[in-house]
C-alpha cells in the first residue's frame, strides 16, 4: 500500500523531548510509555537545545514546546525556558507535580519579563481524585491541583489538558466538572484543552480491551436508538477509528497544515523525529540534527490517522474534533446539541 | 506622505462603522481598506454593505466572508471548545440567514489580499496572515523571526492583518513592519467599549502607525442585538469591553488581560 508523503513546509513548531521518557509518574494511557526509570530516551543538554533553537530561529520559528517525560525533572529546565522565551512563545507540557512555590515564582517572573506567551500545560484526567488517580497514580490529583493554584495565584493561567475518555453525551457535564474542581482548588479562570486519546504506547493495550466492550455497548444502544438519531453519537470518542491508515486519496482537498509533520519537528537525545506522537517508531527518526534531517515523511502509522481526524492535536488550541467544514449550498443549522449554560456555573 | 485608513472585523457593527467612516473622512486619507469579516456577531448584517460601497472602501475577503460566500457550514475560526462552538454556530447561522444573496454574491468577488507599492515600500494587506486566511497572528505568539519569514515569503516590507480582534504593531530589527489593524466589530477585551481602526502613514524615510479609538453608540447596538435575540453574552461584550466567548483561541498573555 502506498502511503502519502508529506513534505515539511516550514518549522513553525519545535519540540524538545527534554527529559526523554523519564517521568516521576506512570499514566495508564501514556502514548510514549514514559515513567520512573524509563530511559528509552535521555535528557537533552542545554547546549543541544541552544544549537537546535538557533537553527530553527534562522528559518523563522514560530513556537517552542518542551515535553518529556516530565520536563521539570530536568535541572536546567528554567534556564532553557529563559533562552526559549527570548526567541518565541513557549509551552511546557507537565504533570504539575513538581511545580513548587519556588518554581512557580520563577515561572511567573519569567512570564512577566517576556513579550511572548508562556504556556504551562498541566495534565489532568479526571475531575475527581478517584477518577484521575486511577489513571495517573495515587496522590497526583491533589499535587496537580496545587500546581494550578500556585500558578494562577501568580498570574499564570495554566492550560489544563484532559484526555477525552467520555462519550459525547457526557461532554458538557464532564467539562463543567473540571471547571468546578479547578475553581474549588483556587484556579478562578480555568482554561481547558481536550485531547483525543491516542492508540499508541500504553493506551493501545488499554484501548483494545475497552473498545471491545464499548462496541458491544454501542451496538445495543444503537438498536435502542434505531429510529431516533445517528447512532455514531453514542460511539465512545476514544475508540480507535475504523480506517487505520491514511491514503493519498484521503488527503485530496485536505488542509495539510493540520498535520504536524508539515510544520513541526521533535528533537530528542537520539536525533530528530517527525513529531512527538511517533517517537517510538524507528522509521520516524529523520536524522541527527535539524539542519540535516530528511525534509519529508511517509505517513504509515495509525497515529497519523488520528492527526488527520482530530487536527493539530499537540498545539495549544484544542484539536479540531469535528473535522473540516464542507462546502454545501444549504448549510444545516439544526440546533446545536450544546447547552453552554452548563459551563457557566 | 501617503495616508491609508485600515480596519477589519466589522462583525455587522454598522453603528461603529458609520462613526469610523465619518472620522476617516475628516482625516483626508488617500484610501480606505477593510481587511475582511464584514459579518458575524452583530445584528442586521446587510446594513454594512451600502456604507462600505458609499465610502468606496476597498474590501478583502475574511474567513467569515469566505464561508458565507461559499455556503460553508461554519465560520472557519476553528473553535473546538463546546461553549465557543455553540456561540460561533449561533452567530454564523444568524449571519448566514440574514445576509442577502446579492451581498453573498458580492463577497464571492472579493480578493483575499491587496498588494500596494507606496514610496518604494511593498505593502501586503490580508485577513489572517499572508499565508493563510484564518491564521491568528497575536502579538504574544508572533516572534520576530516568524514575522520576517512571512514577509520574505510574501515579498513584502509591510504586512497589515486583522482576524484576532486585538491590534498591535511591531517594527522588526530589519526595519520592516507588521501591523494588526484591529477590528471595528467589538472591543478588544480591555474593559473599555471603544473599537479601533488604524491610520498608516507611509513616507520615504519612515512609516507611522496610529491606532484610532472609535467611540460609538454601543447602547443602540445592544438594543438591536436584543431585538434580534442575539445572545446576552454578545451584548455583555460590547457593553463592558470584556470578551465572554471565543476565549479558547486567546494565548496566555492576551487571555490573562481579560476578565474571563
Amino acid at each position: 500500500m502506498k502511503h502519502p508523503i508529506i513534505a515539511l513546509k516550514h518549522i513553525d513548531n519545535l519540540w524538545f523531548q527534554v527529559t526523554g521518557t523519564l517521568c516521576n509518574i506512570a499514566c495508564a494511557h501514556c502514548f510514549n510509555g514514559s515513567g520512573p526509570g524509563v530511559k528509552t530516551f535521555g535528557f537533552l543538554t542545554i547546549d543541544r537545545v541552544r544549537d537546535e533553537l538557533e537553527t530553527a530561529i534562522s528559518v523563522g520559528l514560530k513556537a517552542i514546546f518542551f515535553t518529556g517525560g516530565e520536563p521539570f525533572l530536568h535541572p536546567q529546565l528554567l534556564e532553557m525556558l529563559r533562552l526559549s522565551l527570548d526567541a518565541a512563545p513557549t509551552t511546557v507540557l507537565t504533570n504539575g507535580t513538581l511545580i513548587t512555590d519556588r518554581t512557580a515564582d520563577e515561572l511567573a517572573k519569567m512570564e512577566r519579563g517576556t513579550r511572548y506567551s508562556l504556556e504551562i500545560r498541566v495534565s489532568l484526567d479526571g475531575y475527581t481524585e478517584e477518577r484521575n488517580d486511577a489513571i495517573r497514580g495515587r496522590g497526583v490529583f491533589c499535587r496537580a491541583l496545587d500546581a494550578t493554584r500556585r500558578l494562577s495565584q501568580r498570574g499564570i493561567l495554566p492550560l489544563v489538558t484532559v484526555v477525552r475518555t467520555w462519550s459525547e453525551e457526557e461532554e458538557l457535564t464532564t467539562l463543567a466538572g473540571f471547571v468546578r474542581t479547578l475553581r474549588q482548588a483556587g484556579y478562578s479562570k480555568p482554561r481547558i484543552k481536550i485531547l483525543p486519546s491516542l492508540p499508541l504506547g500504553r493506551e493501545l493495550t488499554r484501548a483494545q480491551a475497552r473498545v471491545a466492550s464499548a462496541h458491544s455497548a454501542v451496538a445495543s444502544l444503537a438498536r435502542e436508538q434505531e429510529n431516533q438519531q445517528d447512532a455514531s453519537l453514542a460511539r465512545p470518542a476514544d475508540a480507535i477509528p475504523d480506517e487505520s491508515l491514511l491514503t493519498e486519496e484521503m488527503l485530496v482537498g485536505f488542509d495539510l497544515d493540520l498535520l504536524m509533520c508539515s510544520n513541526s519537528r521533535l528533537v530528542t537525545d537520539r536525533g530528530v523525529w517527525v513529531c512527538p506522537l511517533l517517537v517510538e517508531m524507528p522509521d520516524a527518526r529523520l536524522g541527527d540534527r535539524l539542519r540535516t534531517a530528511v525534509p519529508h515523511y511517509e505517513l504509515r502509522h495509525v497515529a497519523c490517522t488520528s492527526c488527520y481526524h482530530y487536527g493539530t492535536i499537540c498545539g495549544n488550541v484544542s484539536a479540531q474534533i469535528e473535522g473540516p467544514a464542507d462546502a454545501t449550498t444549504a448549510p444545516d443549522f439544526s440546533p446545536a446539541r450544546f447547552k453552554p449554560s452548563v459551563l457557566s456555573g | 506622505m501617503t495616508r491609508l485608513a485600515l480596519f477589519g472585523g466589522i462583525y455587522s457593527n454598522y453603528h461603529a462603522l458609520e462613526v469610523a467612516l465619518a472620522d476617516i473622512e475628516r482625516r483626508r486619507v488617500q484610501a480606505v481598506y477593510c481587511l475582511g469579516d464584514l459579518g458575524a456577531f452583530g445584528p442586521y448584517p446587510d446594513r454594512v454593505y451600502p456604507l462600505l460601497r458609499a465610502a468606496r472602501v476597498g474590501c478583502l475577503q475574511g474567513n467569515y466572508d469566505n464561508s458565507l460566500a461559499g455556503g460553508l457550514t461554519d465560520c472557519q475560526c476553528g473553535y473546538t471548545d463546546p461553549r465557543d462552538n455553540h456561540f460561533a454556530r449561533l452567530s454564523y447561522a444568524y449571519t448566514f440567514t440574514h445576509t442577502s444573496e446579492e451581498n453573498k454574491a458580492w463577497l464571492r468577488t472579493l480578493p483575499q489580499n491587496f498588494r500596494l507599492e507606496i514610496e518604494g515600500r511593498r505593502l501586503l494587506l490580508c485577513h489572517g496572515s499572508p499565508r493563510k486566511i484564518n491564521e491568528f497572528l497575536w502579538e504574544s505568539t508572533s516572534p520576530d523571526q516568524f514575522l520576517a519569514y512571512l514577509l520574505d515569503e510574501a515579498d513584502a516590507d509591510v504586512a497589515c492583518v486583522t482576524h484576532t480582534g486585538i491590534k498591535w504593531h511591531r517594527k522588526l530589527p530589519d526595519g520592516r513592519h507588521f501591523v494588526n489593524v484591529g477590528v471595528l466589530g467589538r472591543p478588544e477585551n480591555d474593559g473599555t467599549t471603544a473599537v479601533w481602526y488604524t491610520l498608516l502613514s507611509v513616507g520615504h524615510e519612515d512609516l507611522n502607525v496610529e491606532f484610532v479609538p472609535v467611540e460609538y453608540d454601543f447602547q443602540a447596538l445592544a438594543r438591536d442585538m436584543a431585538r434580534e435575540r442575539l445572545p446576552e453574552e454578545f451584548i455583555e461584550t460590547i457593553s463592558t469591553g470584556w470578551w465572554t466567548t471565543c476565549l479558547e483561541v486567546l494565548p496566555h498573555k492576551e487571555r490573562a488581560r481579560g476578565r474571563f
